[in-house]
């Protein structure tokens, strides 16, 4: 085995050493009556070539020669070539957590970086050095709400993530809280009305998102003013990140639950990615997750350190903020390199492309006899169109065009019928919008109206 | 010190500040194709109240200065790649590259969770293959990639014994926890709400059989245990563990972190598991990271199965794979989509490259090397529990500390000699903790290298115990002032920069 780096020789050299005449004697201590005595039934060994060889046929049956438009909380986006050559290094990847800080100052100094990003990206105070990713950061940020006012009902827009509202009635269910829904209007965004009806002193927080499930930006100063009144928390949820280079940041909100992926992660079939929570200043002690902070060495030098962990598993136990162990430092790294190389400038005209090209496509979408945009608030990259045909009719055509155009809202939402969520990023050219538009038109024109 | 430090060398590692501090206005590292759509007026059609202006502090910085600054960053940074990282209980095990490359392939990295799964099913054929391969190496009826870590396998799987237990009619109140396990464990029953009791080991370090009779009642939910525990001892009670836990209507849910002693010799659902949940960043070689990603697959016996997280992976009758997120029983989600896939990827190739032998023979080296450790340093350390270990081994500062050298000294002591420490002052079950664990990927030469690390540093404590204490010596920075760190935590960088050097009251 390649991996394996002994001889025989030197294994019975060590065995000898050890004072055992076979490998076996080691295993002692494990009962005869439940040792396997047969090989695993599992496939391999593989050589390199082959292993190669088996990934890329996988690789070969899934839509990569598709032209697609899908978003719906993963974005695709152009990776900078250095996020890649960067978080390979073995120095980054094969590390542990750092606990050691003498040994592990390059992975601490790029965690403090990364929480500053953040932070001067949300508009937030503090962030943590990351989570699993943005569908558990609203359910740790609602227990951290809980936590901070203690009380336990809490409000959800149903703009949220679908999923991301799945997990979180999951985490909550244990918990003993209250989730209700938040209904959304015509425009698309929370309906406010409805949310001050909604509050009351009991309630714990409010969780919305922004841009939301169907793309549209939500006023966060407006309902964070009403969650005030009630001394409710304001939850944000922040889906596509690279909104951020030309969206208010939420900064009157209390809690920040980001999904970074949109900063430098490939879409990856839906993971690894990396959430992240951002927060006051005050609410330091109660949040959850790892953080770096600045202080210096014995001789003076400036220095990181995993700081606060009293709030932490290891030392708090059955009495921690969360039982989260891992953060997710590696794609916390690559959105890290991504920031850096896009910077004050870059993430703008990054966000600028965003926005030019889904107003294209949507405006000359909703050329097309019977189709609209199906919300009026603002939008960013991403837009529900409400077609003449039925959707699942509509997807089969375009797949059989190679294109993959946009989510089923029905799916989620069983009220928007013959609604479709389209996203497009700068990795999108003209000539696929226009492409896109084409096969929207003849799609529409052959496929008999209604419902089907 | 002599040989014993012939494994490092005065190394030059070039200062670096923050990115923030490289920035200076007009600089830029990013280069996007020219656009060609229409461009738009962001306050136009957005509404002037959504826009935001500049975005305050963000780094301006050119390509080569990002290359520069983080390759730099990680030169300050131990990892397996630089040598021997024997922190027990998180199997510091080679990170095989060809997992980076599969990993990174168009048409795996590329996919988007939400193309139709007749357009996935090169990724759906890759997680059934893992799911079958994990089934049969952790001897489970069924199983879900989903949680994202190990804590977050944790909870899914504490959620299915919730779950099971409320359909009986009862959820119950208690945990069972030994006195040994990870921190992770009390905290993930008190999220899934239940409260924790803990298990007193016995002498021989394991779960002390009386004690468990009477705390099992019938209002304990769950026995949460680590087999081998974290003192690298194998449990050779388990099946009477089980019985007890069993004949109470309790669930024995398995801490699978330490697979890894195991896997080809003998299987958690043969030896009366209900639930395990693995590590893949662990016994499966993906990459820890600085952190993470993990993944925390969850196996479960066949009276589990309804209970999985949504949503499953099925076979079609026309055998094409598909997601089934019909099931009425199941705890819910647990993270959107479908889990970390990149990892599982990694998880699959590393399993392809053993095969059934490969596996079995990485077992049993991983437990070679940590008796052979144990063997080469039993004299001079202290052994707290004398009973046979498997891949890792638990010793004590006892005999160190009289000289008033503690666990924390002498592993700071271990970066000065190339190494980097093992894990300190864990299990809590031994006072002064020296928790070592090789995994297989060691060669006899580094091993022997590392005892004779460890040896010459327990002369060093008797002889020049200050050495030890104000260790390390050799790093780019010393030990850091942790204390400060806490009470007036600094978070993130802010404009006014601080001094990078030391500062002038230390320096006269």
């Amino acid at each position: 085995m390649r991996y394996l780096p002994k001889s025989d020789a030197e294994r019975k050299a060590m065995l000898a050493r050890i004072g055992c005449s076979s490998v076996e004697e080691l295993f002692a201590a494990i009962p005869d009556t439940i040792r396997l005595r047969r090989p695993l039934a599992i496939p391999g060994p593989l050589s390199e070539p082959e292993i190669v060889d088996l990934f890329q046929t996988r690789a070969s049956e899934n839509a990569s020669a598709y032209l697609r438009f899908l978003g719906g909380g993963v974005y695709s986006h152009f990776r900078p070539v250095v996020v890649d050559a960067l978080a390979s290094r073995g120095e980054f990847f094969t590390a542990y957590t750092p606990y050691q800080p003498e040994i592990s100052q390059g992975t601490l100094q790029a965690i403090f970086e990364f929480q500053t990003l953040i932070c001067q990206l949300t508009g937030q105070e503090i962030a943590n050095a990351s989570l699993y990713d943005g569908s558990t950061a609203l359910p740790e940020s609602v227990i951290m709400a809980v936590r901070i006012s203690d009380r336990t009902r809490v409000l959800v827009a149903r703009s949220v993530h679908p999923e991301y509202r799945q997990v979180l009635a999951t985490y909550a269910g244990a918990q003993g809280l209250q989730i209700e829904e938040l209904p959304y209007t015509a425009t698309g965004q929370v309906d406010r009305e409805a949310l001050a009806g909604q509050l009351d002193d009991r309630t714990a927080a409010v969780a919305v998102q922004s841009p939301n499930f169907f793309g549209c930006a939500e006023d966060v100063a407006a309902l964070s003013r009403l969650c005030h009144e009630h001394n409710a928390l304001l939850i944000c949820v922040i889906n596509e990140p690279v909104s951020l280079g030309l969206l208010q940041p939420p900064v009157e909100a209390d809690i920040v639950a980001l999904e970074g992926q949109g900063l430098g992660l490939p879409p990856s079939y839906g993971g690894p990615y990396v959430g992240v929570l951002a927060t006051k200043e005050r609410f330091v002690r109660t949040m959850p997750g790892r953080l770096a902070g600045q202080t210096t060495d014995s001789q003076g030098w400036r220095g990181f350190v995993l700081t606060l962990a009293t709030r932490e598993q290891h030392i708090r136990r059955e009495k921690a903020t969360s039982n989260i162990c891992t953060n997710q430092a590696l794609c916390a790294l690559m959105t890290t390199i991504f920031m850096s190389v896009y910077g004050k400038q870059g993430m703008r005209a990054l966000a600028e492309q965003n926005l030019a090209k889904a107003h294209y496509a949507a405006h000359e979408l909703a050329k097309v006899p019977g189709a609209r945009v199906r919300f009026t608030a603002p939008f960013f990259n991403e837009f529900a169109l409400e077609v003449p045909c039925a959707v699942a009719t509509l997807q089969r055509r375009l797949a059989e065009q190679k294109i993959l155009g946009g989510i089923a809202l029905e799916h989620f939402y069983p009220e928007l019928k013959q609604s479709l969520l389209l996203c497009v990023t700068e990795t999108h050219a003209r000539a696929d919008l226009d492409r896109l538009v084409a096969a929207v038109r003849s799609a529409c024109a052959e496929a008999p109206r209604g419902k089907a | 010190m002599g040989d014993a430090m012939a494994k490092a060398r005065p190394h030059v590692t070039p200062s670096e500040g923050l990115i923030f501090e490289k920035s200076s206005p007009g600089k830029h590292a990013y280069s996007l194709p020219p656009l060609d759509v229409p461009t738009v007026q962001p306050e136009e059609v957005l509404g002037a109240g959504f826009v935001r202006g500049e975005i305050a502090g963000f780094p301006e910085v050119s390509e080569i200065e990002i290359i520069r600054h983080f390759t730099r960053l990680s030169t300050w940074n131990y990892g397996v790649d630089t040598g021997m990282y024997p922190l027990g209980s998180c199997t510091m095990k080679y990170n095989p590259r060809i997992n980076e490359v599969v990993a990174r392939l168009e048409g795996l990295a590329s996919e988007h969770p939400y193309q139709p799964a007749e357009l996935a099913q090169g990724c759906l054929k890759i997680l059934r293959a893992l799911e079958q391969a994990l089934l049969e190496i952790t001897g489970m009826d069924a199983i879900t990639l989903h949680p994202a870590a190990g804590a977050h396998g944790e909870l899914t799987g504490i959620l299915m014994v919730r779950a099971y237990l409320t359909a009986k009619g009862n959820p119950r109140q208690l945990v069972l926890i030994p006195d040994s396990a990870h921190g992770t464990n009390p905290a993930t029953a008190a999220m899934a709400g239940y409260g924790v009791a803990p298990v007193k080991s016995n002498r021989a370090g394991q779960v002390d059989l009386d004690a468990l009779r009477q705390l099992m009642t019938e209002n304990v939910a769950a026995l949460m245990i680590t087999n081998p525990n974290t003192l690298g001892i194998f449990e050779d009670r388990i099946r009477d563990i089980a019985e007890i836990v069993h004949a109470r209507g309790g669930v024995l849910y398995l801490d699978g972190a330490n697979l890894n002693a195991l896997a080809g010799v003998t299987r958690p659902g043969d030896f009366g598991a209900d639930i395990v949940h693995l590590n893949l960043h662990k016994t499966f070689s993906t990459p820890h990271g600085g952190g993470g990603p993990g993944a925390g697959p969850v196996a479960v016996k066949r009276f589990l199965e309804p209970f999985l997280p949504l949503p499953v992976l099925e076979e079609s009758p026309a055998g094409r794979l598909r997601w089934n997120f019909e099931r009425p029983q199941s705890i819910g989600r647990v993270r959107a989509f479908y889990g970390n896939f990149g990892m599982h990827v990694r998880a699959l190739a590393y399993i392809l490259a053993h095969g059934p032998e490969g596996i079995l023979q990485v077992t049993r080296d991983a437990v070679l090397n940590s008796n052979y450790i144990r063997k080469g340093l039993e004299d001079v350390y202290e052994l707290s529990y004398p009973s046979p270990t498997l891949h890792e081994t638990v010793f004590s500062d006892k005999r160190q500390a009289r000289f008033g050298v503690r666990t924390m000294d002498i592993a700071k002591r271990l970066m000065d000699y190339g190494f980097h420490p093992y894990t300190v002052a864990f299990p809590l079950i031994v006072p002064g903790a020296m928790m070592i664990e090789p995994t297989e990927s060691e060669c006899k030469e580094e091993l022997d290298l590392f005892i004779e690390a460890l040896r010459a540093i327990a002369r060093e404590a008797e002889t020049d115990p200050d050495l030890v204490k104000t260790a390390p010596h050799t790093t780019r920075i010393r030990r850091l002032d942790e204390v400060t760190a806490n009470r007036k935590p600094i978070l993130r960088w802010k404009p006014a920069p601080p001094s990078a050097g030391p500062a002038p009251e230390v320096a006269d």
